[in-house]
């Protein structure tokens, strides 16, 4: 089997991508669970189950406080789930970190994710729109690098969606923002923190969704053996 | 080639050493200055650690946001309590002119409290939000006598550390460290809203810690004890919160 002369993915890349998919998930199971206890959402400083809602997820809750309109109560399992859920944002965080300055010092954003000016032209743009639309797999040439709307998505997630999602999950914790009150008050108030960390969620959610039919249609095995191993095989690339 | 892996070798390096110096560094000072959790065991010992520690090191000064009157929550909220026993209807029904608070350990005067001695202590009151972990929230003006005057009353030893206290609710007690049992926001509450504290957001007296959650708010406090260790107190983990799989710090 052939091998590409540099890995595909820095050994960096790899080790933190595993890393932060691993609290992700973690994250994601352990917040979903949270969020049964309470399935109502607000927007300003504060809510509960006597004010009027913004929205309600139509779920029985773990407490019965909550008029949910089920009959049944959950069990509670938010314990394990808060600790998960603070360790697990540990993890992100500080993985995120070594990603973030790794990145900047080895020009893995600058090279890697930063479009071309040409790149983001709306021709190019319609374009690689089309060309996905059409389920186009990848030419060999094409696959060792991130087209523009791989980029432009890849840098939304690592510069704007997570970065909010840390943000607003800090701006509910009333020890944080006390000494940071900008940091809450800045978004309107304790639940609407609450509220944009649950539509920061789904957005991570859609985009691991996209992400994971992407490796499917490009090849999985060689997708994921490549942000393993950072080899990639070129039989399977050329074929 | 090399050039290549040279380059990544370097910034590989500095954003391990980055990540692991900040790892080292929180450790030595957790350490140093004692910031180290009850419940710092287990699988999720090391989250809540760097947690614990991370906001102790940020907070130290910092005071709850306050907020003003017409922010006071039209509709709080408060979970359901189990029954609270004889013992408590008998003196709910004496206008709780007999709950007494006691206060020991170590200190150089032991005392108990009635409620009207907590009364005419100095008072503080502040509007602040009280969060329950499940997500829901109020905002209510809370008047009570700052736990550091109950704690400069009785003497308080330099070498304590916690604050241990008890409830009417027996398998509820909680802990506080140094910094928020000195806090000038934490108060043995007994006024909401300028009214008599109802019993149902814990009336006759209710621990008020601004910058934690709902669950370290005991109800119905009946008894402090400073101690330099929290090792003898239950199982040693803090509080009744670990034992029952929650937080000792509730910090977020």
């Amino acid at each position: 089997m052939a091998e590409t002369p540099r890995p595909r993915h820095s050994f960096l890349v790899r080790v933190t991508h595993w890393f932060i998919t691993l609290a992700f998930l973690a994250l994601l199971v352990s917040g979903l669970e949270i969020v049964v206890s309470h399935p109502r959402f607000y927007w300003g400083e504060t809510g509960n189950a006597n004010t009027p809602t913004l929205f309600k997820i139509p779920i029985p809750s773990s407490r019965e406080t909550v008029p949910t309109g089920y009959g049944h109560v959950l069990p509670d399992e938010n314990g394990w789930s808060r600790y998960l859920h603070f360790q697990s944002a540990w993890v992100l965080v500080l993985a995120g970190l070594v990603y973030g300055v790794a990145g900047l010092f080895s020009g893995h954003f600058r090279r890697n994710l930063l479009p071309t000016l040409s790149d983001v032209s709306p021709k190019q743009l319609v374009s690689s729109i089309a060309q996905h639309l059409r389920f186009a797999r990848p030419t060999a040439e094409e696959a060792c690098s991130y087209n523009v709307l791989q980029r432009l998505t890849y840098l939304l997630v690592v510069f704007v969606l997570f970065p909010m999602i840390i943000w607003t999950g800090l701006a509910m914790s009333p020890s944080f923002v006390s000494a940071i009150p900008a940091a809450v008050n800045v978004l309107g108030g304790q639940q609407s923190a609450r509220t944009l960390h649950f539509f920061l969620t789904l957005a991570l959610v859609l985009f691991l969704l996209v992400h994971l039919l992407m490796i499917v249609l490009a090849g999985f095995r060689n997708r994921v053996r490549a942000m393993i191993t950072g080899r990639v095989a070129e039989s399977v690339e050329r074929g | 080639m090399n050039k290549l892996t040279r380059r990544k070798l370097i910034a590989g390096s500095l954003a391990t050493a980055v990540g692991a110096s900040g790892l080292a560094v929180a450790a030595k000072l957790a350490q140093r200055y004692g910031l180290i959790p009850p419940d710092s065991g287990g699988f999720y010992g090391p989250g809540e650690t760097l947690t614990y520690a991370a906001q102790r090191l940020l907070t130290r000064h910092s005071l709850a946001r306050e907020f003003p009157r017409s922010e006071i929550s039209k509709e709080p909220f408060a979970n359901e309590v189990d029954p609270l026993g004889e013992e408590f209807q008998r003196l709910q029904q004496g206008a709780f002119g007999d709950w007494r608070l006691s206060v020991d350990g170590m200190v150089t005067r032991p005392a108990s409290f009635s409620l009207a001695d907590l009364k005419s202590f100095p008072r503080h009151s502040h509007i602040t939000m009280i969060q329950c972990e499940e997500g829901w929230s109020y905002i209510a003006e809370w008047t009570g006598v700052p736990l550091s005057h109950v704690l400069e009353r009785v003497g308080a030893l330099p070498q304590v550390r916690y604050v241990v206290y008890r409830s009417f609710q027996h398998d509820w007690w909680d802990s506080l460290d140094m910094g928020d049992a000195v806090h000038p926001q934490t108060l043995l509450a007994f006024e909401m809203n300028g009214d008599e504290l109802p019993v149902k957001f814990g009336g006759p007296l209710r621990m008020r810690v601004s910058r934690q959650l709902g669950y370290k708010n005991v109800k119905y406090i009946t008894r402090l004890t400073l101690s330099d260790s929290i090792k003898s107190f239950g199982k040693g983990l803090g509080s009744s919160a670990p034992e029952a799989g929650y937080a000792w710090y509730a910090g977020l």
